[in-house]
């Protein structure tokens, strides 16, 4: 009991920050997706290994758009904090237009990855590695469509005025997310497009 | 920043949490009540959120599974009785013990054990519902449409047949051109849903809904079997639901991941399957160990000898899980797939498991056992986990194993570790926790009986199975030739597991009756220690009056033990009641934290898991719009589900006055 009562303390309320049932439940999920993709990577580097084929089939990769791409990626992720850091300043509106712009580079990055996509010589059908790139890929590329979808709706609750500087977890959570399916993507890039140069 | 909020914090989003005590009947317990209870009739049923609720129906239906996986398994051993019998064809047969595997592995084991862990974690924590009470209930929803999914085919003759780890190429879709295949694909994929969402509800249940002081050493041994199972979960589920899509997607869209013709490697799969099914032996005995550990020591009346060592060894048995999944990663020479899993995964769980078991020993040896029907149970367990073991150290030397690969030696070895260490604990945790669940005992004159005939009738049954396995009978045969040799064991096997299955019936005859008509429980009616004994049988909704303060590892039994660290509060607590109300606490030192707000009732995981499972039987059936439809439905139950709402205070709730009015 004598330690009971020092537990008379003044405890937050609710869903507050990191300290919320959600931010647990999303670290505990990306983990379990991060090992899809470890798994996802892992059978690559399995069928690499062992493949008689020429591998990738239309030589090395190019670099230039890939590369551009992920820079787009990185920097949605960097306004959806930028967007987050607005709010616990209270300066909504920076907040908004920060979201904003992190929507608009990860529909960029929707668009030009369906457009390398399309310029392929290859479908997922015709060979192995179709199969392995447009499975990979088009893993990722569903992670973004739901991120985005998120996205959109932490747009709209912020707009909405849901939030303030001292109740904003599920941007803290939702932008969470966001993070891990851009640091997938850097995984899957190096797998992708920089390990066929090491061999 | 002198701003008002900072020198008059706002109670609705800091307070001090009162302390108090509501005994039945009083204002604050009926209101508890009223927050906590669900809804009377349908509505209730379907939108209920409570984890004792949850619990129950998990287990009701996981033991359905064990019933149906039962009756397959009899009508096997009817057709192997006598050589040469016509009552199934091959075809039939594969079928058989493809559902048969499927159904046990996958819809009996481990749901039974996240049956009785969903209705347990919170009354042994001292929490008054799980993390997150919604996805618990999706996480129920989800298995239940799974496993319809899974026999779906059933009734067609089109059941998955390809044994229940599903080799590819006779998996292809070469050798497999019915939906057979495509049914197990997809139902694995969407059973992965169910059991990772409740992995991760369990891991952040432990880390966050503990009662204060109930620090991580002081956790019951089954929340450390079902944190270890869960975690392991986590990590292990993506790769076997990677390996279940990749398949449906070389049957369905012509992908070359198992495809030899175009360099793909059938060796994938194996990779695949096992580094998912070695934590997964261990997802569904740690638990059940758990259950041992935790009530045998109640039977022997004194605690658990050795608790520190138990829990590690729980944890140790996992790191070492994923010690053998990564050595199967990188020694990929086929000597390392050819040894059997089962056998494989024994031979490392051997050293952990000593411990367990000579603790158990130890607690019998050094108590003074009560035989009653739940002691029996785990005795029995104990033995055929020795023996179980034996078998499986024996099939883990290679070049025996080489000898008995294939054959009903493993069979048997299979058996004893999954009906020892799974479905006896779980009888067992039956008895013990009747009263608790249904508020009346068990009969014990008919528990005896039902312990002795499934004992028993177990050991014919199933330790015959080793000869078999011996003399060179081949496992998954539907018939063998009478001058084979092997017609007496297989006699023996098949009278044995029809005396199994009457253990079994006695057992269910014996909840109906004691549902019925059995004495009235008290609140603790074995005298055990753990929290789920401080409430009433059954509980209440709320669960705990007052959120207790917890001081040792035995809260109820501090008056005759004496471990130090004062005494726990059981009727003094934090009362929490402005609405459905949890105190979180630190991970490890279990120091309150944070007021949680625990969502109501809702419809919504009830909707989100049947549009899931709509959408995969669209992807069966080829359906594409329907697909697109039921996932788009999906996302909107998502969307619902995650709106942020004011009274969880994801948004800043208006001011208080208006607040106190709807409290009326
Ligand atoms: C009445 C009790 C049971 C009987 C009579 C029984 C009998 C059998 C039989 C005859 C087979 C087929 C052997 C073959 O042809 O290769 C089999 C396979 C199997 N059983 Fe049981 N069984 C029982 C309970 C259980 C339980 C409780 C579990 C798990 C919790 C289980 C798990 C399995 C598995 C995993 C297989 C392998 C399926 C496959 O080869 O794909 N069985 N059992």
């Amino acid at each position: 009991m004598a330690e009971a009562m020092q537990t008379a303390q003044s405890l937050p309320v609710g869903s507050a920050g990191n300290r919320s049932g959600g931010w647990w439940g999303v670290l505990a999920l990306i983990v379990t997706e991060g090992s899809l993709f470890g798994y996802l990577l892992f059978t690559y580097f399995y069928l690499a290994s062992q493949t008689e084929q020429h591998w990738p089939p239309d030589g090395l990769p190019t670099l230039l758009m890939p590369g551009v791409n992920t820079l787009i990626l990185l920097a949605s992720s960097v306004f959806v904090w930028a967007s987050e850091r607005c709010i616990q300043r209270r300066q909504m509106h920076w907040s908004i237009a920060s979201m904003v712009l992190a929507l608009i580079l990860g529909i960029c990055f929707v668009v030009i990855q369906l457009h390398e996509w399309s310029i392929k010589t290859y479908t997922m059908t015709s060979n192995l590695y179709g199969s392995l790139y447009f499975t990979i890929t088009g893993f990722h590329m569903l992670h973004v469509i739901v991120g985005l979808i998120i996205l959109m709706m932490l747009l709209l609750w912020i707009v909405l005025g849901y939030f303030d500087d001292r109740r904003y977890a599920a941007v803290t959570i939702g932008g969470l997310y966001w993070h891990f399916v851009d640091v997938v993507w850097l995984f899957v890039f190096a797998t992708l497009f920089l390990s066929p140069y090491l061999y | 920043m002198s701003d008002v909020a900072q020198s008059k914090p706002d109670p609705n989003l800091t307070r001090v949490p009162e302390v108090g005590s509501a005994p039945i009947g009083s204002a604050a317990e009926m209101r508890l009540t009223r927050l906590w209870e669900s809804a009377p009739g349908w509505r209730g049923w379907l939108s209920t959120v409570d984890h004792k609720e949850i619990g129950l129906r998990y287990l009701v239906t996981a033991f359905i599974f064990l019933l149906m996986g039962g009756i397959e398994a009899l009508i096997m051993r009817l057709q192997l009785a006598r050589p040469d019998q016509t009552l199934l064809t091959p075809e039939q047969y594969n079928q058989l013990f493809t559902m048969h595997g499927v159904t046990m592995i996958f819809l009996y084991s481990l749901p039974i054990l996240s049956g009785f862990s969903n209705y347990l974690w919170p009354l042994m924590l001292g929490s008054r519902d799980m993390a997150f009470p919604r996805l618990n209930a999706l996480s129920y929803w989800i298995f239940l449409f799974a496993g319809i999914f899974l026999y779906a085919s059933f009734p067609l003759g089109e059941a998955p047949n390809a044994g229940w780890f599903n080799y590819v190429p006779f998996a292809g879709l070469e050798y497999n051109t019915g939906p057979n295949i495509d049914v197990y694909a997809l139902g694995m994929v969407l059973l992965g849903i169910s059991t990772t969402v409740g992995s991760i509800n369990f891991v952040v249940t432990l880390f966050r809904m503990r009662a204060p002081g109930m620090s991580i050493n002081r956790v019951p041994i089954l929340v450390w079997g079902t944190l270890t199972a869960s975690v392991a979960n986590i990590f292990a589920i993506p790769s076997v639901s990677l390996a279940f899509f990749l398949l449906w997607l070389d049957r369905q869209t012509g992908t070359h991941f198992f495809d030899v013709v175009n360099g793909g490697k059938p060796l994938l799969w194996q990779h695949l399957f096992w580094m998912f099914g070695h934590p997964w032996v261990y997802a569904v005995v740690l638990p059940a160990m758990g259950i041992v550990s935790d009530a045998l020591p109640t039977f022997c009346r004194r605690p658990l000898v050795g608790y520190s060592a138990v829990a590690l060894s729980t944890m140790a048995t996992m790191l070492l899980g994923f010690g053998v999944w990564i050595h199967h990663m990188f020694a990929t020479g086929l000597p390392t797939l050819a040894l059997s899993f089962f056998g494989a995964a024994s031979m490392v769980i051997s050293i952990p498991s000593a411990v367990a078991v000579f603790a158990w020993i130890a607690t019998i040896w050094l108590g003074r056992p009560v035989f009653n029907t739940p002691f029996l149970f785990f005795a029995g367990f104990v033995l055929l986990f020795v023996i179980g073991g034996f078998s499986g150290v024996m099939t883990a030397a290679v070049p025996l194993d080489f000898q008995l690969n294939e054959t009903y030696f493993i069979v048997a070895h299979l058996h004893y570790v999954l009906l020892g260490i799974n479905v006896f604990p779980v009888v067992g945790g039956i008895y013990y926790w009747f009263p608790k669940f249904f508020g009346r005992m068990m009969n014990e004159i008919l528990g005896k009986w039902s312990f002795w005939v499934m004992f028993i009738g177990f050991n014919v049954g199933f330790f015959p199975m080793h000869l078999a396995g011996l003399l060179g009978m081949p496992r998954r045969i539907y018939t063998y030739a009478p001058h084979m040799g092997w017609s007496t064991v297989n006699m023996v096997t098949s009278v044995g597991s029809f005396v199994f299955a009457a253990g079994i019936l006695i057992f269910l005859i014996n909840i109906l009756i004691s549902l019925k008509r059995g004495a009235m429980a008290t609140q603790n009616p074995w005298d055990a220690p753990t929290l789920e004994w401080a409430t009433p049988s059954p509980p209440p909704a709320y669960n705990f009056a007052v959120i207790p303060f917890v001081a040792s590892r035995h809260p109820l039994w501090e008056d005759r033990l004496d471990e130090g660290g004062g005494r726990s509060s059981l009727e003094q607590g934090y009362l929490l009641m402005e609405g459905r109300e949890m105190i979180g606490t630190t991970p490890l030192d279990a120091k309150p934290d944070i007021i949680l707000k625990m969502p109501d009732d809702s419809y919504t995981p009830f909707f989100l898991g049947l549009f899931s499972a709509l959408a995969f039987t669209g992807l069966l059936l080829h359906w594409r719009d329907f697909t697109v439809l039921m996932t788009l439905a999906c996302s909107v139950s998502l969307i619902v589900w995650m709106w942020p709402r004011k009274a969880l205070v994801q948004r800043v709730p208006d001011s208080i006055q208006d607040k106190g009015a709807t409290h009326g």
